[in-house]
């Protein structure tokens, strides 16, 4: 058998993330070139019981200038703090969006549960984010928190956020009803990205 | 089974700040990553399936009424996790420019022609082995603006998802012995060595279809770990 590099050893070794690039829409995000889609922000059927809610917002690059060509996708736990994987009632807890040409995303979801953490103390509702884009390398990790949840302040991840950082995970209710984050990659503003 | 995520083994992906590759410039974080510890939100994932993905999206090359203008090759290999186990059943997703360098996606600016019979995406999901496959074209080298005279490698993009939301990657694969590798600031960034050459799929002539496709083998690894080894059997 012919082979340019040895088997084996390198075998169980992590394979290195690359860039999505630009050019990803019509594979992972196809709904304008007429595909299949696998997810969209659109995370939960009719029927699926929780308090429904919008996430938007806008994604800004080091220099303020919105980002219209990354992909954002979401995961996140029912109303009771419970995983769904394969989907259940129209529900998977799984959301993937493509920035618009203004840079902004949305989803529409019901809003998740309090859940445990890693040590047993309670996490707040949470939404766990990844983060994609032309001149991102390794994908950033964030999370979405919600402003009118008491329970921030006691969550064990906020906690190790410094103070003046954990804004920047914090989406604010509007008038509208709409929960807004804006995503900084990078500069004044940053959003907090975690190594996990 | 219940796995860990080593964060060590992770230490082998590109910086976001990695200045050679100039789109990095305004978007890698400038300020420190914090440590996340390992939840429910983390260790779990979506789960994808039969409805998601069907026999014919894993041969682009019969998307369209005539078959795509390249030379037709066969990309297979297995998923495996850190020991090296099979990952079965989970969604891989693919996406590459044409014969020529192309890519259908409207914002490619590249004067080289679409083929009307290759769009260049795919999807598959591993078998019980941890084995996909797919049947495409191979895809063509391609300009692009970072400087002077930069060429990307010809590769084809890969989407993983695995057991969980840490096992999550997205990736590229190369072909052997691309004499654009040294001038690739995409796959430089990754600075380890070894780690870069396990990008490069490789010519499997055990795989080829004799009067029909050469065969590229890329065998792919994710996040995780058994949090019990076995190894070692243990006496109580």
């Amino acid at each position: 058998m012919s082979t340019d590099r040895p088997s084996g050893s390198e075998e169980a070794r992590l394979t290195p993330s690359q860039t999505i690039g630009p050019f990803f829409a019509y594979a992972l995000t196809p709904r304008a070139y007429g595909g299949a889609e696998l997810a969209t922000g659109a995370m939960a059927g009719d029927g699926v019981p929780g308090e429904r809610i919008r996430v938007a917002g806008v994604v800004l690059d080091g220099d303020g200038a919105v980002v219209t060509d990354a992909m954002l996708e979401f995961w996140q736990a029912d109303a009771q703090g419970r995983f769904h994987a394969t989907g259940n009632a129209g529900f998977t807890g799984f959301g993937r969006v493509e920035t618009t040409t203004e840079g902004g995303y949305s989803i529409e979801t019901i809003r998740p549960g309090a859940l445990p953490g890693s040590d047993g103390a309670m996490q707040a509702p949470h939404l766990t984010v990844s983060v994609f884009a032309r001149g991102v390398l390794t994908r950033l990790m964030t999370r979405i928190y919600f402003s009118d949840e008491p329970a921030n302040q006691t969550d064990p991840v906020l906690a190790l956020v410094p103070a003046e950082r954990r804004d920047t995970l914090i989406a604010r209710r509007g008038e509208d009803g709409v929960f807004r984050l804006d995503i900084r990659l990078q500069g004044a503003g940053e959003t907090v990205f975690f190594e996990a | 089974m219940s796995l860990i995520y080593p964060r060590e083994s992770a230490a082998i992906h590109p910086a976001n700040a990695s200045p050679e590759y100039k789109s990095t410039l305004k978007r890698a974080p400038s300020q420190p990553l914090v440590m996340l510890p390992h939840s429910l939100s983390e260790t779990t994932g979506p789960v994808f399936g039969h409805a998601d993905v069907s026999e014919l999206d894993s041969d682009l090359t019969r998307r369209h009424e005539g078959e795509p203008i390249g030379e037709r090759i066969i990309v297979t290999g297995r998923v495996l996790d850190e020991d090296g186990r099979p990952v079965p059943k989970t969604l891989v997703e693919i996406w590459q420019a044409n014969s020529t360098g192309r890519y259908v996606h409207v914002r490619d600016q590249h004067p080289a022609p679409l083929d009307p019979n290759f769009t260049g995406a795919g999807r598959a999901l591993t078998d019980s082995d941890g084995r996909y496959r797919f049947v495409t074209i191979k895809p063509g080298a391609y300009p692009w603006g970072n400087h002077h005279n930069a060429w990307r490698p010809a590769h084809i993009h890969f989407s993983l998802f695995g057991p969980s939301f840490l096992s999550r990657v997205i990736t590229q694969m190369y072909f052997p012995g691309d004499p654009l590798f040294r001038y690739d600031p995409i796959f430089q960034s990754i600075t380890d060595e070894n780690a870069r050459a396990r990008l490069v799929s490789r010519f499997d002539i055990e795989a080829t279809e004799p009067q029909w496709a050469l065969a590229y083998q890329f065998d792919i690894v994710l996040r995780g770990r058994n949090a019990t080894p076995t190894e070692e059997p243990h006496e109580h």
